[in-house]
């Protein structure tokens, strides 16, 4: 085996066999599923405690206002706030204190609501909804118009729009926008993740082979490129290792969970996502065609080209971490450099965040092929559909950047390796570029 | 025959040159001294026998030819600053470190049990770098630098962080290998051990080298002409030699430093002070490695 190799299995191996990798990967999947179903889950669990509201109201006009249902009931008294509160001291008997002080036609913030204990928001907004829909029932039945309320009635609609694409082929095809949405901005925290958390690591570990000094036993056996390479080349297939086990062991429990608890578990799972994205009115038929067209997201494509940006990305900023690990003593040092290498990274997620809403702006366009924020925005704009001219650009200049970067890096890593006990500057690690 | 022959070697830093024209050869199966202070040039100069950098110009040849990065695989290294990975396992990192040397797993594994137990630490095998004491992790580095069984081994400041114990376990380790027919080459500023390892020496100084031979030649090149004659009586100066120092010991005989005056031979000189008294003994003053040190380098 030549000597690279030697070197990747030596970094794949004692990475993969630490304890943190291992349950990192465990245990990720587990909170990603139950991410995913912990919502649906807890809607089904109903807080059947009743809970009691004691109201002053100094109008008197809003006694047929609150309704009592099976969760909140509703009491008026005539008794004052501080004989309340004196009262509550010894023993609490209510969850929470309305006062209604003014007639809230004419002043809408003149009810306040006084609780002990932290209460769910819940509570304010049933209190709000019954006040509002009874006021403007008054104010409808002010201006005296006959079936007025019917009227309103038979006016309301409730539209939803159903997105058809044309896909190229001229066949119909389902799309959600909300979809693409979600698994563009998914996919790019995770290459922003990855990037971030794996570059970290290839630098740790040249920094910690340089304050080890087993550096210099090392390169007098290997070429310094060799083991700069053998460092990232290993650390990339553990970060494709987890990568892979997560999608596995995800997909996995999902199954599993789907074929214990049938699949209304997921599809409630699904809807509840909706609901966290903004899409409120969604019902089970709609979550099941949710469900349709989540698993009909051609997944193997937006895989693959996940694996090529993240490996693109990764070998482009890992190298200028090898060279900064190389350059300085000791990790505390290593942060003034790390600056402005994350600033493109961090960028690149604004950027993200703005071309998952402009998919198709030219601003998006760019981010998506200058090499420093296309891993991460390209990955939004994918479930958009993308021009595959555009990721071939893409793909290839990202190419082209991590080999000179690499080439670059190298450079400053095989000086800055043996050199100890010098401040490093920008302008010294650029005079290491001229010279090497 | 020459293992190593290192030729005009110039290596330019920005700002300094850190090797201005250097050669030396080292004889096959030969213990060879790199010597200097300090800031010298003698890391740079290893560094670039191992390829690790490249010199500016001149040539490097190695068993008669033109050295190539290939030719490292003959080569045990222990550099002056070194480690071992801490969180790795003694065995495992071994294993790592001999097939970086072109070592296969088994014949790693092979050579390895047979040092392990050479030196009675197969215990170590399963332990981390970190759980072991200094002095234990210098040894396991030894047993890394020379599993290979190269041709050539080069030491820079091989004793420091020894204890004497296992300065002296080294010291016939090296020389063992010596005897098995390795070329070592030590670098250092530790005279007493060029004085009993060395054959020949090179001594480097602000880049240059500034005196090179064997070991005797130089100390007798570097001599004096003085001796210490121990006699009964005090002696005289008289044509042949002048006493620059004398002094009685408790013993009553008188301890006396003299220096040939003249072009003489030993017995001549023997001669002329047995005419002052009896002799009861006689020696050259060789100067040691240290003063032709220090005088070479101020």
């Amino acid at each position: 085996m030549n000597k690279i190799g030697i070197i990747i299995q030596r970094e794949y191996s004692t990475r993969v066999m630490k304890k943190s990798f291992i349950v990192m990967t465990f245990l990720t999947p587990i909170f990603f599923i139950l991410l995913i179903l912990l919502p649906g889950w807890l809607a089904t669990l109903e807080d059947d405690s009743q809970k009691h509201i004691v109201v002053i109201d100094r109008t008197g006009l809003y006694q047929n206002a609150l309704k009592n249902n099976e969760i909140y009931n509703f009491e008026f008294t005539r008794k004052s706030i501080d004989e309340l509160r004196n009262a509550a001291k010894e023993k609490s008997e209510f969850t929470a204190l309305l006062l209604i002080s003014e007639n809230l036609a004419e002043n809408p913030k003149a009810a306040t609501l006084y609780y002990e204990k932290q209460i769910g928001m819940e509570l304010s907004t049933y209190i709000a909804g019954q006040l509002n829909k009874y006021i403007e029932e008054q104010n409808l039945g002010a201006l005296n118009i006959p079936n007025i309320k019917q009227l309103i009635d038979s006016s309301k609609s409730d539209v939803s729009i159903t997105g058809i694409k044309w896909s190229a082929e001229g066949e119909e095809k389902a799309a959600s926008a909300e979809l693409a949405f979600a698994i563009g901005m998914v996919l790019a925290m995770m290459i922003y993740m990855f990037i971030v958390m794996y570059g970290t690591q290839v630098m740790t570990g040249v920094v910690q082979e340089k304050t080890n000094r087993i550096v210099e036993v090392i390169i007098s056996s290997v070429r310094p490129f060799d083991l700069m390479m053998g460092k990232i080349i290993g650390i990339a297939l553990v970060g494709l290792t987890q990568f892979a086990m997560w999608l596995l062991l995800t997909g996995f429990g999902l199954t599993l969970v789907q074929g214990l608890f049938g699949a209304a578990t997921t599809n409630n799972a699904v809807s509840d996502i909706a609901l966290m994205q903004g899409m409120e009115n969604m019902n089970m038929a709609d979550a099941e065609h949710f469900m349709e067209l989540f698993l009909s997201f051609n997944w193997f494509q937006t895989i693959v080209l996940f694996i090529i940006f993240f490996l693109g990305g990764y070998l482009l900023y890992a190298s200028f971490f090898a060279a900064i690990g190389s350059a300085v003593d000791n990790e505390t040092d290593a942060n003034q450099f790390t600056f402005p290498i994350m600033l493109p990274i961090i960028l690149a997620i604004f950027a993200a965040i703005y071309a998952v809403r402009n998919p198709e702006s030219t601003a998006s366009f760019w981010f998506s092929i200058i090499p420093f924020t296309s891993p991460v925005v390209m990955m939004v704009r994918l479930p958009f559909d993308v021009p595959t001219w555009q990721i071939i650009m893409s793909i290839g200049i990202l190419i082209a950047s991590f080999i000179g970067s690499t080439w670059l890096a190298a450079k400053i890593y095989r000086t800055g390796i043996l050199m100890y006990g010098k401040k490093i500057t920008w302008k010294e690690l650029w005079k290491w570029l001229k010279n090497s | 025959m020459y293992l190593l022959e290192v030729e005009d070697v110039v290596k330019q830093y920005s700002g300094h040159r850190a090797l201005d024209g250097v050669s030396l050869k080292v004889p096959e199966n030969s213990v060879y001294g790199l010597l200097g202070p300090n800031g010298a040039g003698k890391t740079t100069l290893i560094r670039i026998i191992n390829c690790i950098t490249a010199p500016d110009s001149g040539t490097l040849r190695f068993n008669g030819k033109k050295m190539t990065s290939s030719d490292v695989q003959f080569i045990g290294y222990l550099p002056e600053e070194r480690g071992l990975y801490k969180k790795m396992k003694v065995g495992e990192q071994a294993i790592y470190l001999a097939r970086l040397k072109g070592l296969s797993k088994q014949d790693a594994l092979k050579e390895l049990k047979y040092w392990f137990s050479k030196f009675e630490i197969e215990a170590w095998w399963d332990k981390k770098i970190e759980e072991l004491s200094k002095g234990m992790a210098q040894k396991i580095q030894f047993i890394t630098t020379i599993l290979h069984r190269p041709k050539l081994l080069i030491f820079d400041e091989p004793f420091s962080g020894f204890d004497p114990v296992n300065a002296e376990l080294l010291k016939r380790e090296i020389w063992e290998l010596k005897q098995n027919g390795a070329t070592i080459i030590f670098s250092t500023h530790n005279m007493a051990s060029v004085e009993e390892l060395c054959e020949n020496i090179s001594l480097v100084n602000r880049s240059k080298i500034v005196l090179q031979g064997s070991v005797a030649e130089i100390r007798a090149a570097h001599t004096t002409r003085s001796f210490l004659v121990k006699t009964k009586e005090s002696l005289g100066t008289c044509e042949l030699f002048s006493i620059q120092e004398s002094k009685e010991t408790r013993s009553g005989r008188i301890e006396s430093k003299i220096q040939k005056t003249s072009d003489c031979t030993n017995n001549e000189l023997l001669k002329a002070i047995s005419k002052q008294s009896e002799i009861l003994s006689f020696e050259e003053l060789l100067p040691s490695m240290n003063d032709i040190f220090i005088k070479a380098v101020q």
